[in-house]
This record gives C-alpha cells, sequence and structure tokens, in this order.
C-alpha cells in the first residue's frame, strides 16, 4: 500500500475515481461537491482522459450515457438539486444498461435547500428516482478511505452488471479531511465491452444501445431482463456491519456519516450499562432486509439515527415485523450531536418516546 | 484519550490552516485525526471554524459539539464557543483582539497576545502559527516537534523563505503556556 497522506473528501473520491480507471469526467459544479470537478479538471488530463464542464447537470448525464455507450469508464457528480436534474439521465442509462459512476454529495433540502450536510436523498437514490422500474447499486460510506475503495471498486462493479452506481455519500463526508491510504499499483483496466457502440469493425451485427423499444411486448422482456439482474445484484452485492447486537436490547440503523455520529452515542450508552448494538449498511440497495429481520426476533426495539425526517426507516420498518422502530433525525443541512442521539437512546431503554 | 478542538477566528486568520496542521501533526504521530470545516455562504471577514479530532480510537464523529479545547482568533468566536468547553478543557484566547473575560473558571484558560507576538517577528501573518504552539503545548495533544514536521512538510516550496519565521512563531506560541 502507499503512504498515509490528509486529504478532503472531494479530492479523495476524484482521485479514487481514476485509480479505479476512469477517463471520462462530464459535470457541473454544485456546493458541497465543487472540489469533484475542480479536481478531475487538473488531474484527468495528466493520465490521458477528458474532464468537461458541461452548461447544466443535464447535460453532463447525457455525455455520461455517452460516453459509457461508447465504453468508457466515466463518473459524473453533483449534490442533490443536480441530482434531481440527472435523474432522467440516469433512467435512461439504468434502461440501456449502461455502467457508469455518479456521486451524490448530499445537501439539505426540499428545493434548492442549503449546502449542508444531509441523508435525505435516501428515497430517490434507492427507490429510483427517475421513472420506471429500475435500481442503482448504491454504496454508502462513512469515511473518506471507504469512500476511496468503494469507490474505486465501483467501476468494475458498474461493468460487471451493466448498471450505473451511485456513491451516496454528503457535504459532511465531501468537505472532511481524514487519512487515507491509496493502493500501489496501476489504475485499474477497462473491460472487454463487446456491445460499445464503436464501429462495426469485424462484427456482423450493429450494436445498438438505446432506452426504448415502442412495443409492449418487447419492452416488457427488457423489464424482466434487468429484473433478473436485480435479483442477482440483490444476492452478490449485499455489504453491511454489525456491532455489538449480539446482546442488544436496541439496535441503531445509520448509515453513512450518521453511523459515526451513532457509534460515539452508542459508545457512552454502553459505558452506561445500555446494550446497544448497530447495523450499518454499505450498500443501501441493495439494503440488508434479512439481517434486521433476523435481529427483530432478539431486539426490544430499533432506532434509525439519519439526517432526514425518516426515509430509511422505512426500509428497517419492512424488515422489523413486530418489533418497534424509532425515529432520530434531523434535517436541512443540520447534523445531530452525539449528545442528542443518546438523549434518544435512553428515552426508548426507559420507556419513553413514541415509535413511527 | 481524545481530544476534539474547535479553531475560530475571521476569514483569513488562518484558522483552517491551524486546524490542518494540528491534524497532519497527530497522523504523523501516529494517531487518529479529521478535520471539518463549518462551511457555509462565507464572506472576506465574515467567520470560520473548524473542528478537528486527534485520539487514540477511530475517531467516531468528526463533527465537534463539545470541544475539549476552543482556540477563539476574534471575539465573536469567544461568544459562541467559550461556553460549549466541557468543563475541565481548555480554551486559547487570542488575547490581542479578544479582551472581554470568557467568563468561564472551570477550564483552563490561557490568553495569548497572537497578533502582538506576529508583528514582533515581522510578519502579522504569523498570529496563527504563534496561536498554534500555544494549542500543541497547552493541550499536549501533539509533540511540538510533529506541528514543526508538519509545518515543514506542508509548507509550499515557494513560501520555504517563510519557514524559519513561522517555526519561531510556534515557539513563541508555546513559550506564552509555559
Amino acid at each position: 500500500m502507499g503512504e498515509t497522506i490528509l486529504m478532503k473528501g472531494n479530492e479523495a473520491v476524484a482521485e479514487a475515481a481514476i485509480r479505479g480507471g476512469c477517463r471520462f469526467f462530464f459535470g457541473y459544479p454544485i456546493t458541497p461537491q465543487s472540489e469533484v470537478p475542480e479536481y478531475m479538471s487538473r488531474r484527468l488530463h495528466e493520465v490521458g482522459g477528458v474532464f468537461l464542464q458541461a452548461e447544466s447537470e443535464v447535460a453532463a448525464i447525457n455525455m455520461v450515457y455517452g460516453a459509457s455507450g461508447a465504453g468508457a469508464r466515466v463518473m459524473t457528480s453533483s449534490s442533490s438539486p443536480g441530482i434531481s436534474l440527472k435523474m432522467e439521465g440516469i433512467s435512461y442509462i439504468a434502461a440501456a444498461e449502461l455502467p457508469c459512476v455518479i456521486v451524490n454529495m448530499v445537501r439539505g433540502g426540499p428545493g434548492l435547500g442549503t449546502i449542508q450536510p444531509a441523508q435525505s436523498d435516501y428515497f430517490q437514490a434507492t427507490k429510483g428516482g427517475g421513472h420506471g422500474d429500475y435500481h442503482l447499486i448504491v454504496f454508502a460510506p462513512q469515511s473518506v478511505q471507504e469512500m476511496v475503495d468503494m469507490t474505486i471498486e465501483a467501476f468494475d462493479v458498474a461493468d460487471k452488471y451493466r448498471n450505473p452506481v451511485m456513491i451516496l455519500a454528503d457535504g459532511l463526508i465531501g468537505q472532511m479531511m481524514e487519512p487515507v491510504v491509496f493502493p500501489d499499483g496501476e489504475d485499474r483496466p477497462n473491460t472487454e465491452k463487446p456491445w460499445a457502440t464503436v464501429g462495426m469493425g469485424d462484427r456482423a451485427e450493429r450494436n445498438i444501445v438505446t432506452s426504448m423499444d415502442l412495443n409492449a411486448e418487447a419492452m416488457e422482456e427488457i423489464n424482466w431482463r434487468i429484473q433478473e439482474k436485480y435479483d442477482k445484484i440483490t444476492k452478490e452485492m449485499l455489504r453491511y456491519e454489525t456491532l455489538d447486537t449480539e446482546d442488544a436490547d436496541l439496535i441503531l440503523v445509520a448509515y453513512g456519516s450518521s453511523a459515526r455520529i451513532a457509534l460515539n452515542a452508542m459508545s457512552k450508552a454502553r459505558e452506561n450499562g445500555y446494550k446497544v448494538g448497530l447495523v450499518r449498511p454499505q450498500t443501501v440497495w441493495p439494503f440488508p432486509y434479512e439481517v434486521i429481520k433476523d435481529l427483530a426476533n432478539q431486539a426490544k426495539a430499533f432506532l434509525t439515527v439519519e439526517m432526514s425526517m425518516g426515509q430509511l426507516i422505512e426500509d428497517v420498518k419492512l424488515a422489523a415485523g413486530e418489533t418497534p422502530v424509532y425515529h432520530f433525525g434531523r434535517c436541512g443541512g443540520v447534523i445531530h450531536s452525539p449528545a442528542e442521539v443518546y438523549e434518544k437512546i435512553e428515552e426508548i431503554l426507559n420507556g419513553g418516546g413514541a415509535a413511527k | 484519550m481524545t481530544h476534539e478542538f474547535i479553531m475560530a477566528g475571521f476569514g483569513g486568520q488562518g484558522v483552517m490552516l491551524m486546524g490542518q496542521l494540528m491534524s497532519y501533526a497527530g497522523m504523523f504521530d501516529g494517531k487518529h485525526v479529521s478535520w471539518m470545516p463549518s462551511y457555509g455562504p462565507e464572506m472576506r471577514g465574515g467567520t470560520a471554524n473548524c473542528s478537528v479530532v486527534v485520539s487514540d480510537q477511530p475517531v467516531a464523529s468528526p463533527v465537534v459539539t463539545e470541544p475539549t479545547c476552543a482556540v477563539v482568533m476574534n471575539a465573536p468566536s469567544l461568544d459562541k464557543f467559550a461556553p460549549t468547553v466541557v468543563p475541565g478543557g481548555c480554551l486559547l484566547i487570542n488575547s490581542s483582539l479578544v479582551t472581554a473575560d470568557p467568563g468561564r473558571d472551570d477550564v483552563k484558560v490561557f490568553k495569548v497576545p497572537a497578533n502582538e507576538i506576529a508583528n514582533e517577528l515581522g510578519n502579522s501573518r504569523v498570529a496563527n502559527m504563534v496561536m498554534l504552539g500555544a494549542v500543541a503545548k497547552a493541550t499536549g495533544a501533539v509533540p511540538m516537534e510533529r506541528v514543526e514536521e508538519a509545518l515543514a512538510k506542508k509548507m509550499p516550496a515557494r513560501h520555504k523563505h517563510l519557514l524559519d519565521t513561522n517555526l519561531e512563531a510556534l515557539r513563541r506560541g508555546a513559550a506564552c503556556v509555559e
């Protein structure tokens, strides 16, 4: 492994993309992720890549569609309102089964919202966001290092399944600096893409990349095929971490930066004799429903800790059965403090508060 | 041991850099570290602050709300952060610009005339390094050699001629908390 360096999340995710083999970046600046395109504009040409600041987010995502259709490793990044603008293109990319990586450094919403961290794009990231039946594979890193590791891998994963992958982080992870280590060695190579539209060559048939088929039965066939792929991804790509759940009465469920804050609160609760554990989804699609379901037999309650009014909680409730699920969240760009999460833990374990 | 800092001042006083150098120094010392800026619609002359954690344990939350040490470079930062320091923690005040009483007798208060010392050194812009020297000494979060190492390694080549002044600033700051 290389040396440990201190790096800002936004710069680290950009460098990680290059290490993952990304050679094309199309984007448009928006706080709190503008260091991503800034870094790419400086660095991509050094490795023979192309950086292009598009005229809009809509243009950027369609450039991603084009580059991916031609077989390139390509990325775009934005933050909440900008990601909303990309949604039509993301749906097209998913339907055309094109690989790419999309980074969302989530900020407070709804609307133009604010520029501080939030996790209120969970539904958008995990349940679609654009139109039609489709899924992104969604990684939810909790640190700069984890974001680097996931981003490097994301390009291989996207190629393997011919599916867009999202890195769902937030302004906190984008803006913070932490020590990080990049792997030694060459950048990851692009994979063979016999389906790419790069001219006929020796092939007898044309390659076609499209998201449209006006024959309803044929379009349904495409949906069935994509759905089979999602079933496969659900089995193969699920990632999560559990901590001290074995004897836990209360299990916190949190992802990304919220999981770190939840962990502070959990440590304090353990010190004070409360049996509290943590489940941290590292992918939020696929989601660890079975893990929650198993733990529901043992735990007295779940508590989701998220920077939103309650989105993750819906997935936990799908798996928790009769076990009550509580929610604690701040939103609009406000980051919860470990102290207020701890208060909520105490309240629940002392029989107070209402489950949602 | 976990040191949780908030470093605050006017934009332009170098509080972000102060925090980054503390993080680098901690990292070079083998500690777990994080640096997190408060970011918002900032403007020149507005207030800025950063959270820094230096710990023997992996850093859980990088957002510091109850600092073990607050560093205030200007008066608005004193009002905002002096009440947040945990009892027994420490509060370092740039006494060149802050004259108000911190109103805390349950924390260790260090008054550092950072701007005056910087001016004595012939460069008003090293006030942040004076304060950083004082912070390292007062908290013992990192050894002074690591701070000096961080400064030497992170200073861009075009500024190398300023290294000695900055190192002297660190030492003068540390001397304030003897």
